[in-house]
């Protein structure tokens, strides 16, 4: 078998070293009742490699691949233009195959690149400190309102109603068993962002309010608002950012009172990949709230010969060394997607992480403008990034998009497949736009659009 | 020599070229050592205005409608060409260890060799290049590695049921761990306690801890198994669940795991299996045939998916019938007319009742699934089972060419699975188990895991896994064994070791003291 070096007369070898008459000597310890007499039935047996990549070729081919099509998804997961070069670096085996930097003498590359991340991460956040990354922005949120509990020490966490509907359930999923309160409820259709609804339900006992930004249905909102509100009564404000790029042209969470910043850093380096893995981004504003940070820090430091290095720091939070009292029992964290994301951070720098936004953003106005000419469809949005959402007459969202993808056009998200069972979204389409869409694309979808909407009689 | 940029930034930090001059080395002025290179931080010598990426200038009259919300202030990013990202990046990559530049025997952490293949078929782009919401009749293929993934699982297992979403071994064990809570309160009662070897990972009690349960300590006999006894005099009503990891972070099978299981079993609890070390007994032990209802297992360990300087993992969690109703969303099914559903709704006919919710966005690490998968097929059931029988043999080949030399606690304690434990028992002048960690670095190997388990006094993990060659162990046998005799003999060298990495020791101390989190411009 090509991947394992032993050959038989090695076998015997040390066996022999080891007093052991049989390999099956070595599984003694294993109980009568789960010994095998032989391979596992029911699997097949070892396969070369060319029959292994005709397998997987063939289950790859079975997918539409978004670049082979007009491609208009988003909701959370951004398909951006990835430079040649992240590829190169993050297919370095010393990279790809290292472990967690436990010996930092022998991984200052990851130490270093992890340092640089932290300080990319912190200022597109307008943030103090961020963390050398976790699973991805779900997980973050969570996390997020984990540690407003901390340091509050308060129970209850109030999400707006347009943070990302998975982003929600997992909040809701964890507080199920660590007695924290959730309030959350769908978001209205309207053009802007209830902000003087979600402020009304901050009260004394909130730990925390959670809002997205731009939120799930493309909306940016006045977060300096809602800081103050929250900070008034105590609570501190977590925003949500599930597309990166669009800092390099809006205002930062931070720089608007946000206390806590969490996201998804997919969108830069990382590919789309059918939802993982991908890349948790957790930043703080004040540096006092450090040590209640969860995951993995990176520090800088000097060595014995008084040369700059960087280890990992204060892991007195972590479960290795406090165990039931840690602040997350996090271990691994996202190492390899956060050297796509801070290499291609790394090559666009910030003339071309801002001319990516500014390019995204004039896109799509560009589809907005176009796509609000469809007989039948009207945009919802006042204002937006890259991504916004259509209110669709006739059937519901979720059907379109089906027939879209028939047509071979990969027309967006439907709110109906996010919110199941919310009447009020399921005609709702969630467009999302990047620099990897042309001006052909959005011809192409807008004239499909309008064919599949006047197929039936408008309802 | 000029400063390369307007921090100042100099190769050598601080006054090291002066320290090193003064004790006779030959000093370079650039501070590199020919291909030991040393690189400045991208701050120090990028800039705003340059980039690696060529995109539109921005038309300032173009269409805004971000709301007002337009960013005033610069970001403080700096940028490179591609030629200075790729050398930057390749730099800092050779100031690395992994698995590809030599011998990796980190205990618990199963550095096996990661297959170009699986790389190779990750990036497809019929896999690599498919958003997790596109329409379901467009990514079959995708839901079809999901669902032939989850069959090798159940197979491999002898589980019925898994759910692929857990990002991660910890995340995993959390999934299994809430799964028990569910079903415990689902039952009336979702009970106080959980029961945790002394000799588990941490993130077993942290996440116990998480899911709201009191840990308790399982004590271990002398020879490094659970004490029986102990625990089933502690098994009650109150006791919701007990984590174990088998084989054991002593390296043993827990030859009595049935027993405890159907001890656990009879007050009403559940089995938690920490399936970390699961390498060791692939292909050849079903947990399911041990009595587990739930186990975590890690594709980034025993199914070769790479660790990338700490992630991304992936740690789909197995589940007995009792459990498999209280697994998360989303899951994939198959219709008979062959065609794959991904539930992601809680509220349909074909939910399977009482799931406990969701844990991540979308459904999980694709990225892994697709190289797991792909590993899987390479070896077939027969590979895997030598997978398992090689990992284990080379443990036992360096447990007993080391035993001789070095305290090894539980050597009379029977055969060792797929890892070698050893204590710092003996060690002369004051010398530790770091001590020894940091000489094999000066002899070209990353050290074993140092520290843990906490139950040996100055514990060395060490764990060859099945990829290495018979020479390459032999050699590392004679240079721990060379390490060892320094150790033993108090060899004060050791101490300030090591000498030839990128980095002599670094000062966590100070790190942690007073954190430099962020790099921030002297000038500012």
């Amino acid at each position: 078998m090509r991947y394992l070096p032993l050959t038989d007369t090695d076998r015997e070898d040390m066996l022999e070293r080891i007093g052991a008459s049989s390999i099956d000597d070595l599984f003694v310890d294993v109980p009568e009742v789960a010994r095998l007499d032989g391979p596992i039935r029911d699997l097949p047996m070892h396969a070369g490699e060319m029959a292994v990549e005709r397998h997987m070729k063939g289950l790859a081919a079975k997918n539409l691949a978004a670049e082979n099509t007009p491609f208009f998804l988003g909701a959370g997961a951004y398909r951006h233009h990835i430079p040649a070069s992240v590829d190169t670096v993050i297919s370095r085996g010393e990279f790809l195959t290292a472990y967690t930097p436990y010996q930092p003498e022998i991984a200052q590359g990851t130490l270093q690149m992890l340092f640089e991340f932290q300080t990319q991460v912190a200022r597109l956040y307008g943030c103090a400190v961020a963390n050398a990354s976790l699973y991805d922005g779900s997980t973050a949120c969570w996390e997020a309102v984990a540690m407003a509990t901390r340091v509050t020490k308060r129970k209850r966490a109030v999400l707006s109603g347009a943070l990302h509907p998975h982003y929600a359930q997992v909040v809701k999923t964890m507080a199920q068993f660590t007695g924290d309160e959730i309030a959350d409820s769908a978001p209205a259709i309207q053009p802007e962002a209830d902000l003087a609804g979600l402020t009304a339900r901050i009260d004394d006992e909130t730990a925390c309010v959670v809002v997205q930004y731009p939120d799930i249905l493309g909306r940016p909102s006045d977060l300096t608002q809602i800081a103050e509100a929250a900070h008034e009564k105590g609570a501190l404000l977590v925003v949500v950012n599930t597309e990166p790029v669009a800092l390099g042209a809006m205002k930062s969470p931070g720089e608007m009172g946000a206390d806590i910043v969490v996201g998804e850093g997919q969108a830069l380096g990382v590919g789309l990949q059918f939802g993982g893995p991908y890349l948790g981004l957790f930043a703080v504003r004040n540096p006092k709230h450090v040590r209640q940070m969860p995951g993995r820090l990176c520090g800088e430091t000097v060595d014995a010969e008084g040369k700059r290095g960087f280890v990992l720091t204060l892991s007195t939070r972590e479960q290795h060394i406090r165990r039931e009292k840690a602040t997350s029992n996090i271990c691994t964290n996202s190492g390899l997607c956060a050297l796509a994301f801070t290499t291609h951070m790394t090559l666009l720098g910030e003339k071309g992480l801002r001319q990516l936004a500014a390019e995204n953003h004039r896109l799509a106005c560009v589809a907005a403008d176009r796509l609000e000419k469809v007989p039948g469809v009207s945009l919802l949005n006042t204002s937006f990034f890259n991504e916004f959402t259509l209110m669709l007459d006739g059937k519901p969202a979720r059907e379109i998009v089906r027939d879209l993808a028939d047509r071979g056009v990969l027309g967006g998200v439907s709110l109906g497949r996010l919110y199941p069972g919310v009447e009020a979204l399921d005609h709702a389409l969630l467009v999302a736009i990047t620099e990897t869409t042309t001006e052909e694309d959005i011809e192409t979808l807008a004239s499909e659009l309008e064919a599949i909407l006047s197929l039936e009689p408008a309802q | 020599m000029n400063a390369p940029n307007k921090s100042g930034w100099k190769p050598q930090m601080n006054n090291a070229l002066e320290v090193a001059e003064a004790s006779g080395e030959i000093v370079t002025t650039t501070g590199n050592r020919a291909l030991m290179l040393e690189e400045p931080l991208i701050f120090e010598f990028g800039h705003a205005e340059t980039t690696g990426v060529d995109l539109p200038e921005i038309d300032a009259s173009a269409p805004n409608r971000m709301g007002g919300f337009d960013r005033a202030e610069p970001i403080g990013l700096v940028g490179l060409t591609e030629p200075e990202t790729v050398r930057h990046y390749t730099r800092l990559s050779r100031q690395n260890y992994g698995i590809d530049l030599g011998f990796f025997p980190l205990g618990s952490c199963t550095m096996k060799h990661n297959p170009r293949l699986n790389e190779k078929m990750a990036r497809l782009p019929g896999f690599a290049d498919i958003h997790p919401l596109a329409p379901q009749n467009s990514v079959q293929g995708a839901l079809e590695v999901i669902y032939q993934l989850a069959d090798w699982l159940k197979t491999l297992t002898g589980m019925p049921s898994v759910a692929m979403s857990p990002k991660a071994g910890a995340h995993g064990e959390l999934c299994g761990i809430l799964a028990i809570r569910a079903a415990h309160t689902a039952a009336g009662n979702p009970r106080e306690v959980v029961l945790v070897p002394e000799s588990a990972h941490g993130t077993n009690p942290a996440t116990a801890a998480f899911a709201g349960y009191k840990v308790e300590d399982i004590p271990a006999t002398a020879e490094g198994r659970v004490d029986v006894e102990a625990l089933k005099a502690r098994l009650g009503p109150d006791v919701a669940a007990v984590m174990i990891t088998n084989p054991n972070t002593c390296g043993l099978f827990e030859k009595d795991f049935r027993t405890i299981a159907d001890a656990v079993h009879e007050v009403g609890g559940y089995v938690y299996c920490d399936g970390a070390n699961f390498n060791a007994i692939v292909g050849r032990v079903r947990p399911g045939d041990l009595g587990v209802d739930a186990m975590h297992i890690n594709l980034h360990k025993t199914f070769s998916t790479p660790h990338g300087g700490g992630g991304p993992g992936s740690g789909p969690v197995v589940f007995s019938d009792a459990l498999a109703p209280f697994a998360p969303l989303p899951f994939v099914r198959q219709y008979e007319d062959g065609a794959y559903e991904i539930v992601e709704e809680e509220a349909r006919e074909v939910t399977r009742g009482q799931t406990f919710g969701r844990m991540t966005a979308f459904h999980g690490q694709m990225g892994m699934f697709t190289r797991a998968l792909t590993y899987m097929l390479s070896h077939g059931a027969d590979g895997l089972k030598q997978v398992a029988e090689d990992a284990v043999l080379n443990a036992n080949y360096i447990l007993r060419s080391l035993e001789d030399i070095l305290h090894a606690p539980f050597a009379d304690s029977g055969p060792c699975m797929h890892e070698a434990l050893f204590g710092d028992k003996d060690f002369g002048g004051g010398l530790s188990t770091l001590d020894l960690a940091k000489g094999l670095i000066d002899e070209g190997y990353h050290p074993m895991t140092v520290y843990f388990p906490l139950v040996v006094h100055g514990a060395m993990l060490v764990e060859p896994t099945e990829t290495e060659s018979k020479a390459s162990i032999d050699q590392f046998i004679t240079a721990f064994r060379h390490v060892t005799e320094r150790a033993l003999a108090g060899d004060e060298a050791l101490k300030q070791a090591p000498y030839f990495a990128p980095r002599r020791r670094l000062d966590e101390t100070a790190a942690a003291r007073k954190p430099k989190l962020a790099w921030e411009d002297p000038e500012a």
